[in-house]
């Protein structure tokens, strides 16, 4: 992975000039590579990492396995593309194993995220099955842990 | 007797510990001990924790009963798995059977291997400004200690013509240690060659601490055992504390001929018997698949490294790009106070700790070492109080 593609995946935020002080480079330079890497399609975007758990709204988030039938033309691609259009779906893969698509899927209640799976899920032409599972809490989200963060001392002189 | 009188105590003292001086470092230790909300670039470990997969296994051993003592050379699994790791990173081949020993820590098998080696009044040749324990690690021995110096102007580097002239007939060994604490300083693939010609040429033992070895920024490490002709007399050491964040688990690794290894390995059984088997199991998990976690860790230094010496040469500091390691060693001379004065006026005025030259050896007065292993936040805040304190020495 390229040095600049590293830090930004740690720290999005990170201005410029600072970004160039640490990969000995230039402000100037450090823009024309973010460009690139988003021209290029490798940043698709910047975003926050929530503690959901942290927020007074009970949003509820599921995991939903979907069972599809490949189509002969396109196998599972068109479907997916498909599926992964609606806005409640925050993030989907292609999985090997028992079950063929994961979704990850948020909404404001319990009903909402039901009533996605019982009326546009499995109204899906190719849709054989799903299985619905509903976060508790949440640990770790995009490498971050949530909670048990905790200040490890150190000397502060030693050899 | 009057056994309450420490003056009673102290003339029974060996003379040798006696004469011994503490360490710069404690001294300054317990001034920055004193004080509250420091910000302290006066470490020398790694700001990671070990990695998640070596502390789990550490209890999962723990877990299992494994409690008790090992084989005095450590064990065969984690013997094998030095060997393995030495041989691909660094080229050299040393039998796990016969040619490596675990040790606690790299401080320990540097004991051993002065201990095993000489006898009063062998002259050992080694470089300040350096690691604190060698020159009392020379003494304790009986051997006499003589100085390389080196400095700035050459990237702190042992040059087989600095060498040369300070090699006499009483000359045995030869210590090396780069990248070097506490200047980050490096040698090129040609001065390496050169020094290991002199030894060989000499008939020195060369012991090299390799113990920053992975953190080498700007090309590949090259180890002088790894020259032709030295790995007979060369007496390898390395360790697990600073590329893998291990610093507490305390152990370390010599490799070097049988005949040496055997040598080291009597003084060990009978003081430090082995090493404790927990954080052998624990590095034997973390020589696993160690490149990765090096290389996270790695690029976080790299960063570092270059942010501070920016700041530095920004404030208008001489100071030389670190090849390896995790230190800064800027030069502060042209401000016109000592060491000593600008780290304690630091200290008090911004809460800034940084740890004077002079307590690597003299000739690091005028140079305050850094270490930027702290986190980028600490490190900016850092930055900026000490600009503001050295325009103050500047008005």
């Amino acid at each position: 992975m390229n040095h600049l593609l590293a830090l930004l995946k740690e720290n999005a935020r990170i201005s410029l000039e600072d970004a160039a002080r640490q990969l000995q480079m230039t402000p100037e330079e450090v823009a024309a590579g973010m460009e690139a890497l988003e021209k290029e399609g490798v940043i698709r975007a910047y975003q926050a990492v929530v503690n959901e758990d942290k927020l007074a709204a009970d949003t509820v988030t599921a995991v939903i396995e979907v069972k599809v039938q490949p189509e002969r033309e396109g196998g599972f691609d068109r479907i997916a593309s498909r599926l992964a259009r609606y806005p409640e779906v925050t993030s989907m893969y292609l999985m090997s194993g028992q079950y063929d698509l994961m979704l990850f899927v948020e909404g404001d209640d319990l009903r909402t995220v039901a009533s996605f799976v019982s009326e546009k899920l499995s109204s899906i032409s190719g849709v054989t099955g799903t299985a619905t599972h509903f976060r508790l809490k949440t640990y770790k989200h995009h490498g971050v842990l949530m909670d048990f963060t905790h200040e490890t001392e150190r000397l502060q002189v030693s050899p | 007797m009057k056994p309450n009188d420490s003056k009673f105590l102290l003339n029974r003292l060996s003379t040798t510990v006696a004469d011994l001086p503490r360490s710069g470092i404690r001294d300054f230790f317990e001034v920055v001990s004193q004080m509250k909300d420091v910000i302290s670039l006066g470490v020398g470990e790694p700001d990671f924790s070990s990695p998640w997969h070596v502390r789990e296994s550490a209890i999962y051993s723990l877990e299992q009963g494994q409690t008790g003592y090992t084989s005095n050379l450590g064990t065969p699994q984690l013997r094998g798995r030095i060997s393995g790791y030495v041989e691909k990173f660094f080229g050299i081949s040393y039998q796990p059977e016969r040619e490596i020993l675990v040790t606690v820590g790299v401080s320990e098998a540097l004991d051993l291997a002065i201990r095993a080696l000489c006898n009063p009044g062998d002259e050992v040749i080694y470089h300040e400004p350096c690691y604190v324990s060698y020159r009392p690690l020379i003494q304790l021995a009986h051997a006499v200690p003589v100085i390389l110096e080196t400095d700035a102007s050459d990237g702190f580097k042992v040059t087989a013509a600095k060498l040369r002239p300070l090699i006499t007939d009483k000359t045995k060994v030869l210590m090396l240690n780069f990248p070097t604490n506490p200047t980050g300083g490096g040698l090129t693939a040609e001065e390496v060659k050169e020094i290991a010609d002199l030894a060989v040429e000499k008939d020195l033992i060369v012991i090299t601490d390799e113990i920053y070895a992975e953190l080498t920024y700007d090309r590949e490490h090259l180890s002088v055992a790894a020259m032709p002709g030295m790995k007979e007399r060369t007496i390898f050491l390395h360790g697990f504390s600073k590329a893998l964040a291990m610093t507490g688990w305390r152990i370390g690794y010599a490799c070097a001929p049988h005949a040496l290894i055997e040598a080291m390995m009597k003084i060990h059984q009978y003081t430090m018997l082995c090493a404790p088997i927990m954080s052998q199991q624990a590095a034997y998990e973390a020589l696993r698949n160690p490149e990765e976690d090096i290389a996270v860790m790695k690029e976080s230094y790299w960063r570092r490294r270059n942010f501070l010496h920016g700041a530095f040469t920004g404030m208008g500091l001489n100071c030389g790009l670190p090849e390896g390691a995790f230190y800064m060693f800027p030069e502060i001379k042209s401000l016109g106070v000592t060491a000593k004065d600008f780290a304690l006026g630091l200290l008090e005025s911004e809460k800034v700790a940084a740890v004077p030259g002079t307590a690597f050896g003299a000739c690091g007065e005028g140079h305050l070492r850094c270490c930027y292993a702290t986190s980028m936040e600490q490190l900016e805040v850092a930055m900026q109080r000490m600009q503001r304190y050295v325009d103050h020495l500047r008005e």
